[in-house]
């Protein structure tokens, strides 16, 4: 005898949720789709010819404020022919051809396809560019000053070289990743102006956040390579400079500073009890010491209004009688000529150590960096012959280095954490 | 709270002074390279003292655009202006200091003579140039960028050689210094650094004036 089969409730909830995930699916399925349907622009059939002069003199001031040469020149190569590594957790980008070369640069790019690529991230021929390319910075930059430096670009002597690809690992060598992050955690903006803000603050935030991008070092990543914090502080791969937080008095926050000492260390690489180093010295070198007084005056006043967040400080321990003996030795032999007995340093020249933020940061990488490379202050207008530090990296063991950077942050009133032997180690 | 108090600290703290001269900043330089960049006794890092300006130059313009591969000489050149690098160029050139004895005491006979015919010979079948030619009769180079050969590490002569044949050290084109480098063998190496490495400097150390004949090969660095 034949009887109407019963559908139990639990494949009903099956059958439900079967049907929920598979239009979730669909619809994650279509933004991705859409996220991958970009059309290509049209190539230009002769690179543009450059007439308005005033447009590239804008460009290549604004080229500077980006420092676009920074990474789109290699070591020793043509400016702007592209080619140089950056290392990501995720593989090498290398930076692309910007010069005018018909085949290999951007000299069959239209404006439009430029704007495109710093506004949405797109390349002209449809493709996602990676995010290395910051253009979740650039996509506040306006249409004008990106005609200007399509401007300048396009006056540039054309460079004949091919661009690299990039070794990305998989899956983030796939235009399906590029989409999926952007669906995540890109979405192209123009800059709005805070009519509440004063003119000057609104130039300063139009700096910091888009050409300067500011964020593409001082801002952490998430796993998947999206933002996590905003502007309290980043890690750099290779080697491991900590860019610090632009928001915590106890890294280089500049909240309690003078405008005036902010925008000397931007134009100078130096200023009273700062200096910068590292990649910061390639930024002022490359970049902010071309920056006109107004234009450095707002973003220090931005950088100043940034609302503080504090870092969370471990609880002090003091370090080990052994290790101070031995930290305090070294000091004696390798660093107070320079900085000083009580590590006040000597201004103008060598920075104090006492109560410097670099030493004392919750996170000593930076401070042991600097022992293992030393280094110059960059050479700057304002400070065109600058002191500079040894490498200590062949000349000391890593357990001298964990205890002289140990002294340091355990003398003079310094008060934070014991470096060990292995910390060094791992940033050799 | 306690970090406000310790800039305060910071700021009162009695600065010391340090001189504002080039020896000073030079610090950075003469720690590995020795007191006024006469070398140490490590066995390495080369004597720049005296060496001529233009060449000192050229090196350091090397290590900054990738022509000479050493991390802690590039990350110290990176942020420097030309106008700083050719400072430093003229304040290592200008100094005047005698030389230690050879590091180098004893020279193999085969070495000797091996060493000798390519320094004053060179050897024609391989389009080889006697070092004197480009180096100076006396070997301690000639203004104003061909550097002196003598009074250097034994390891550090191999280095640059060795660097040269594997493409990891290059002067601007056309790198003559490259061709000849990669036209020695194993044996002419270890015979030309172990030789000039146990040469004790003539009386006169300084580089020789500038060539009025053309040096025998075409040399980029040689023009800056």
């Amino acid at each position: 005898m034949a009887h109407k089969t019963q559908v139990s409730p639990v494949w009903r909830l099956l059958t439900v949720a079967t049907a929920s995930a598979l239009v979730a699916l669909l619809a994650l399925a279509f933004i991705l789709w859409q996220q991958l349907s970009v059309p290509a622009l049209p190539t230009l059939d002769s690179p543009q010819t450059v007439v308005n002069s005033t447009l590239v003199e804008r460009g290549a001031y604004l080229a500077l404020a980006g420092n676009c040469a920074g990474c789109h020149s290699a070591r020793g190569g043509q400016p702007y022919a592209g080619g140089r590594a950056i290392p990501t957790p995720f593989g090498t980008v290398f930076a692309g051809n910007l010069t005018p070369d018909a085949e290999s640069g951007l000299g069959r790019w239209s404006a439009e396809a430029f704007w495109r690529a710093m506004h949405h991230g797109q390349s002209r021929d449809g493709r996602l560019l990676v995010p290395a390319f910051p253009y979740d910075s650039y996509t506040r930059i306006s249409r004008t000053d990106s005609d200007a430096l399509y401007a300048y670009l396009g006056s540039l002597p054309a460079v004949s070289q091919a661009n690299r690809p990039h070794a990305l690992r998989w899956p983030y060598n796939t235009q399906f990743a590029l989409a999926t992050w952007r669906t995540l955690y890109f979405e192209p903006q123009a800059f709005t102006t805070d009519a509440s803000q004063s003119a000057e603050w609104n130039r300063g935030a139009y700096l910091v956040r888009g050409l300067g991008h500011c964020a593409a070092c001082h801002s952490a990543r998430d796993a998947l390579g999206g933002p996590a914090g905003d502007l309290a502080g980043g890690r750099l791969p290779q080697p491991a400079w900590l860019a610090p937080s632009l928001r915590a008095e106890s890294e280089a926050g500049v909240q309690h500073w003078d405008i005036a000492r902010t925008v000397e260390l931007l134009q100078r690489g130096t200023t009273t009890g700062a200096s910068v180093m590292g990649p910061m010295a390639e930024v002022v070198f490359e970049s902010t010491q071309h920056l006109s007084a107004a234009d450095l005056r707002a973003m220090a006043l931005y950088l100043q209004a940034l609302a503080p967040q504090p870092v969370a400080q471990p609880v002090f321990e003091a370090a080990g009688g052994e290790q101070l003996a031995l930290g305090e030795k070294v000091y004696g032999q390798s660093c107070a000529d320079c900085h000083g007995q009580q590590g006040e340093g000597a201004p103008g020249a060598y920075p104090a150590l006492a109560g410097n933020r670099t030493v004392t940061q919750a996170q000593a990488g930076n401070t042991v960096l600097a022992v293992l490379g030393g280094g110059f202050a960059p050479a700057t207008a304002g400070n065109p012959q600058p002191y500079g530090m040894a490498p200590y990296r062949t000349l000391l063991t890593d357990a001298e280095i964990a205890a002289v950077v140990t002294h340091l942050r355990q003398s003079w009133g310094n008060r934070a954490s014991v470096v060990r032997p292995q910390d060094v180690q791992r940033l050799r | 709270m306690w970090l406000s108090a310790t800039a305060v600290h910071a700021t009162d703290a009695p600065a010391h002074a340090v001189p504002n001269n080039m020896a000073q900043r030079m610090m950075a330089c003469t720690l590995c390279h020795g007191a006024e960049g006469r070398a140490t006794a490590s066995g390495y890092f080369p004597r720049i003292a005296g060496k001529p300006a233009g060449y000192l130059y050229n090196q350091l313009t090397h290590f900054r655009d990738g022509r000479r591969q050493n991390p802690s000489m590039t990350n110290l050149v990176d942020h420097l202006s030309d106008a700083y690098l050719r400072d430093i160029a003229q304040h290592f050139a200008a100094i005047d200091l005698p030389y230690p004895p050879p590091q180098t005491t004893r020279v193999p006979p085969e070495m000797q003579a091996r060493a000798e015919a390519l320094v004053r010979e060179g050897d024609p079948a391989r389009k080889l140039p006697a070092c004197v030619a480009c180096h100076g009769e006396r070997l301690t180079g000639m203004n104003p960028a061909v550097p002196g050969l003598l009074g250097l590490p034994r390891d550090y002569l191999i280095g640059q050689l060795g660097g040269w044949q594997t493409g990891l050290r290059h002067a601007l084109e056309p790198d003559c210094m490259g061709q000849v480098a990669k036209a020695l063998s194993a044996e002419d190496v270890g015979a030309l650094a172990t030789w000039l490495s146990a040469q004790a400097l003539p009386a006169n150390t300084r580089p020789a004036p500038p060539s009025a004949n053309p040096l025998p090969l075409r040399c980029g660095s040689a023009v800056r």
